[in-house]
């Protein structure tokens, strides 16, 4: 056998493979590459989203975003109210075959709480864990806290016996130069199980047979291809190459509608889309900072067109927001969401009054790669500030480049979409945007603001046991927020999947994160 | 001759280590390698122990010696972006590419060979006119627009190839390929001709310049006169003495094309080394960015010596020092 | 992208040149319709372009002149078409004709200034190394080993690349035009340097330099005069031909992103902001910014080439 007929066997051979076996192929075109294989290597929701169909924690949400036992059955809080005691789920396997047991909790808990990891910040009230038996584990924490539930949805679950093999028990070290095992290989317990990955090209799931939940989809494979560019996205949405896009252009909505082969899904996302303002002493320029005025701050709120915003770059499909949360987080009443009126006039006044110089020099900072349309409505604004006598100066690059500037106060105002993930509760933003930066809270606290009231208030809700008690206060703490203008919530975008006709089933879940596991297609399976 | 080729290593040599000092400079002073690394609860504290363990705080000779040496053994470290080691990323991304190069470089060959021939031979011709303002054309249009527009007729419109991506891929070894499916041989055609566009031209011009050369000689003038037939003159024994300086030609822009491919790759969301540093650019990965560039140029160097030492060895009074001045314009 | 090969760096002999080059260019030029036909197109655009502030409707740089009502409007002729906007808008208002016009000018003034940065850098470069020999040499031309060791357009991609991430903010929008040109001008000057060192080192061999060396006399100015005529054909057809590559490289840099910024668009950054619209109907954004890049790459490859051939005699 020479050579060639060997290649052209080994050919023939991997192409049968692929056509045997595959009934059921997703191929799902992402507007962006997973990170890594390794859910705790990156803070990143889409990555922990996608990882989710390998990987799974305690609890998940179900269909209506409810949160429901996973690896645990059960649970309850010691009596010294800050130790959770959890029942796990007996007869689970990790895609390895090892069996799912205590130590494969603690040990995952151990490594996504370490402080080399990146994910550190969402576990914040833990301390510690230890196995009681093979199938308990208790948490303990640092006071009362009542989200950890919400937390653990997305604490996912290693197998310790793999990590240590591969000695991966703690998260991958930048620093140290090697690359970690579980970067590029995944032992979980979820519906689906990694094939292959080539990161940036493809990475292949195929269906878990063994998966201790019936499953409610009936795919054999998902073939999920990284297709950044939007425009080549909508391509291959129009000539079939990929089936499913859970980023499908809003520009492109209308020819995607009117092709017969595609169908449009349509919703808006949880995420709020904020404009922030600095509250140090001096703006990048060294000039004296005018925002920590609150009417200066109301002054460039009242200069945005929200309106035409949302029908012009966002194409009427988001919603105008008035608070900093959406609707359907708790913590959110209708109050919340009242707006100011458009009104440049007005603007000026304010400006004038508060003796901001005409021409005033500052940075907008904004990212090509963030949210919908981002580049698009931070030039409209842009254009907005500038006809009321001030000069920004839009600063649009790539979310790598601008994560240094923003996190260490290099830059003035700026851009950021919340979406209360993985908490899907308004102390979400609270704690972590809102509250004075200090430890776990305020990490995204990126202006510098300090209000200890409202600090006071998220402090309260945070060891708040009782449900409304505890929105009671968060509800307290978002209306200062607004009162404060600490930042112009714009609105909430709007989210766009598109499918192909012989994708049957696609539930649309207002977090924006797809959820193959409850997909279906047409073929048999 | 011995003399002459340890010359040319030497001065191959010295080139990559300038190449790696450049690739160092972005490496250790392009944006703070620590702020990259670290995540955003990081204290000040973790950042002062990472900088100690990066060995950042080294003299820059210490520095730059160690990144030689690691690079030498093919060690670039990890990437910021998805923590892989660069070296496997790359080599994964290696295949993609040099197939679309390969590809690229056999459409400009066949389309510019016979193109460059027509157009010396018949000059005055309708044809020939046509293809010099077709040759003047493809050096015009930019390459992104040559995809955009090939994407929204044959895809778009048509409906008949891919707009992205490699299609279906197989493995030998370590090597993925996408020539031997139908769907990556269909992949592979739009993407391939915005490459060739450029390349085509060159060759042609670079055919018919020789052509009109050589059609001049003597021996082309006596083979005439002796009554061989006009095509067996200009095809064979004509285009003969033109294929040395197109094979340079071709072996000297492969380097190139290598580059050039980033810009293809980016329209066509091709998964090769130049989307992977495109990628690199925009999120800062300087470990994958300071690779990409030492074995582009690496790739580039060694062609570019190899073309010089056949060259000498064909004619060495090419040997001399001055005469390999005004040579290689790579 | 780069020098195409086929350019001839054969000095031709002076003598002969001024004897006849005037009444010779001037009569192979008329006989050439092509090269009738680019110039016209490169004199009008250049025209349109330095006088774009006067003729278009609004100064698309300006963020207070853009109205969003004003955004995706087509072309006039088209059913909802409207005036002032002669090839419609962009999702920013901006009117299309406008950002044309005035990135025109961008990409021809990055274009010119970066052939005429290389050109001077590498005339200069290749004079003292031809001149001076030795280690000036040596220094000058392994420099110019290692840029041409790396492809052209990876050396642009880099320098603008980290410019752009390590300026501030500020000095970015005003340094963009002037990186670019650099970025385009640092690999270039390489092949000047080379064809002027190789008349200095013919010149410099000469006994009158000699003489002028041993008397210290500043004999580079005597041979200023005798080099750069002797190298100045082969040098113009490089600079033309450069001059559209340099204007290919800037589109090709800002449609990767890595050019000019946004709100200040260029050709290459109108066609990659148009790009991400192709589907939704908005086609102008993306055909009319590629027309006029092909149009002048074109018209200037076209009067680069007919130089060549002109200039040229073998292929006469």
């Amino acid at each position: 056998m020479t050579l060639r007929h060997l290649l052209i066997a080994t050919a023939a051979v991997a192409s049968l493979a692929g056509a045997a076996q595959a009934e059921n192929v997703l191929k799902w075109g992402a507007n962006r590459d997973i990170g890594s294989l390794d859910p705790y290597s990156f803070g990143d929701s889409f990555t922990i989203n996608v990882l989710n169909h390998v990987y799974e924690g305690l609890v998940r949400y179900n269909k209506d975003l409810e949160i429901e036992p996973a690896l645990a059955e059960s649970w309850q809080v010691l009596d010294d109210q800050i130790t959770w005691r959890f029942k796990l789920r007996q007869g689970v396997t990790f895609h390895n075959g090892n069996p799912f047991t205590a130590d494969d909790v603690v040990a995952s808990l151990t490594r996504v709480s370490d402080d080399t990891s990146p994910l550190k910040g969402n576990l914040p009230a833990y301390v510690t864990s230890k196995a009681v038996d093979d199938y308990t584990v208790d948490i303990t924490l640092n006071g009362t806290y009542p989200l950890l539930l919400n937390d653990l949805t997305n604490i996912h679950i290693f197998d310790k016996e793999w990590m240590t093999e591969h000695d991966a028990l703690m998260p991958t070290d930048v620093g140290a130069g090697t690359e970690g095992y579980a970067t590029y290989h995944a032992n979980g317990t979820g519906p689906f199980i990694v094939e292959s990955r080539q990161p940036d090209a493809k990475t292949v799931f195929v269906a878990n047979k063994d998966w201790w939940d019936e499953p409610q989809h009936n795919l054999d494979r998902i073939e999920f291809t990284p297709v950044s560019s939007a425009a080549t996205r909508v391509a291959a949405l129009l000539s079939g190459e990929i089936s499913f896009t859970e980023d499908a252009p809003v520009q492109d909505l209308p020819r995607l509608a009117a092709a017969p082969n595609i169908e449009v899904l349509e919703g808006v996302d949880l995420r709020t889309v904020m404009v922030g303002f600095p509250f140090r002493d001096t703006l990048t320029t060294g000039e004296p900072n005018p925002f920590t005025d609150k009417n200066v701050r109301e002054a460039l709120y009242k200069a945005i067109d929200l309106d035409l915003i949302h029908q012009k770059v966002m194409r009427g499909k988001s919603r105008i927001a008035g608070a900093t949360v959406a609707p359907p987080i708790p913590g959110y009443v209708e109050a919340l969401d009242e707006l100011p009126d458009y009104d440049p006039d007005a603007a000026k006044t304010l400006l004038a009054d508060a003796g901001v110089p005409e021409g005033l020099e500052f940075e907008f900072n904004c990212l090509s790669d963030g949210l919908v349309n981002e580049e698009q409505f931070c030039q409209a604004i842009a254009s907005m500030w500038s006809r009321i006598g001030l000069s920004p100066k839009l600063d649009v690059a790539p979310r790598a480049v601008q994560s240094p500037k923003r996190t260490n106060g290099k830059t003035d105002l700026y851009t950021l979409g919340w979406a209360t993930l993985p908490l899907l509760d308004s102390y979400s933003p609270l704690l972590q945007i809102f509250h004075t930066k200090d430890g776990n809270a305020g990490v995204f606290n990126w202006g510098g603001w300090s209000f200890p009231e409202l600090d006071a208030l998220i402090d309260a809700a945070g060891s708040e046991l009782d449900l409304d008690a505890r929105l009671a206060l968060q509800t307290k703490a978002l209306q200062m927020v607004k009162d404060e203008i600490i930042m112009i919530p714009l609105h909430q975008q709007p989210m766009a999947w598109a499918i192909t006709d012989d994708v049957a089933e696609m539930p649309l879940f207002p977090d924006a994160k797809p959820r193959l596991w409850f997909a279906r297609m047409d073929g048999e399976s | 001759m011995i003399a002459f080729l340890l010359k040319r290593i030497a001065n191959a040599a010295f080139v990559m280590l300038a190449v790696a000092l450049l690739a160092f400079v972005i490496f250790r002073f392009f944006g703070d390698p620590v702020e990259m690394m670290v995540n955003e609860q990081a204290t000040l504290a973790d950042r002062v122990e990472l900088r100690e363990r990066l060995g950042l705080n080294d003299s820059f000779i210490t520095q730059y010696t160690r990144f030689v040496t690691d690079t030498v053994q093919g060690d670039f470290g990890i990437s910021y972006r998805n923590q892989q080691d660069v070296m496997v990323l790359i080599k994964e991304r290696f295949p993609a590419t040099f197939e679309l190069v390969l590809v690229a470089t056999v459409i400009s060959l066949v389309v510019g060979i016979p193109a460059g021939v027509i157009t010396a031979v018949y000059r005055e011709s309708r044809l020939a006119n046509i293809l010099q303002l077709g040759s003047i054309i493809g050096v015009s249009l930019p390459s992104f627009v040559v995809g955009i527009l090939l994407i929204l007729a044959f895809s778009v419109s048509l409906g008949w190839l891919p707009a992205f991506g490699r299609g279906e891929t197989v493995d030998i070894g370590w090597w993925s390929t996408g020539l031997l499916t139908p769907s990556g041989r269909a992949a592979l055609m739009l993407p391939a001709i915005s490459l060739s566009t450029f390349q085509v031209t060159l060759v042609m011009r670079l055919v018919r310049a020789e052509m009109l050369e050589t059609l001049r000689a003597d021996y082309i003038k006596f083979a005439r006169a002796r009554g061989v037939p006009a095509a067996r003159v200009h095809w064979r024994h004509a285009l003969r003495n033109c294929l040395m300086p197109v094979i340079t030609l071709t072996g000297m822009q492969i380097g190139n094309l290598i580059a050039f491919a980033l810009v293809t790759e980016t329209v066509f969301q091709w998964p090769g080394m130049g989307m992977l540093f495109i990628q690199a650019v925009t999120f800062v990965d300087i470990p994958v960015m300071a690779a990409y560039l030492m074995i582009v140029s690496l790739i580039f160097v060694v062609l570019n010596t190899l073309v010089d030492i056949t060259y000498a060895w064909v004619d060495p009074r090419l040997r001399d020092d001055t005469a390999s001045a005004g040579g290689s314009n790579g | 992208m780069e020098t195409p090969p086929a350019l001839t760096l054969t000095p031709v002999r002076k003598a002969r040149l001024s004897r006849i080059r005037e009444s010779d260019l001037w009569f192979s030029f008329r006989s050439h319709p092509s090269a009738i036909f680019a110039v016209v197109v490169l004199l009008f655009v250049t025209a349109t372009a330095v006088c774009a502030p006067f003729i278009t409707p609004q100064n698309p740089y300006d963020l207070a002149s853009l109205e969003l009502w004003n955004s995706e409007i087509p072309p006039i002729w088209a059913a909802d078409g409207q005036w002032p906007f002669l090839l419609g808008t962009d999702t920013q208002g901006r009117d299309i004709l406008s950002a044309v016009l005035y990135g025109s000018r961008i990409s021809l003034i990055i274009g010119f200034a970066s052939v005429i940065l290389a050109l001077g850098v590498g005339l200069a470069l290749g004079l003292m190394a031809g001149y001076f020999g030795g280690w000036v040499d040596n220094v000058i031309m392994r420099i110019g080993d290692v840029l041409l060791s790396m492809p052209f357009i990876l050396i642009a991609i880099l320098i603008t690349a980290i410019a752009s991430a390590s300026l501030p903010t500020g000095l970015k929008d005003v340094l963009a035009a002037p990186i670019l040109i650099f970025a385009i001008a640092v690999p270039s000057w390489v092949q000047y340097a080379r064809t002027v060192r190789a008349s200095a080192m013919v010149e410099a061999r000469k006994e009158y330099v000699q003489a002028a060396k041993l008397i210290r006399v500043k004999a580079w100015r005597i041979m200023l005069h005798h080099i750069l005529p002797n190298c100045m054909t082969p040098i113009m057809v490089a600079a033309t031909l450069n001059f559209g590559l340099a204007i290919l490289s800037e589109a090709t840099l800002s449609f990767l992103g890595v050019g000019m910024p946004s709100d200040q668009p260029s050709l290459g950054t109108l066609i990659r902001i148009g790009n991400q619209y192709l589907f939704s109907g908005l086609w102008w954004i993306v055909v009319f910014p590629s027309i006029q890049l092909c149009l002048i790459v074109l018209s200037v490859n076209m009067i680069g080439d007919w130089l060549r051939d002109a200039l040229n005699p073998k292929l006469r």
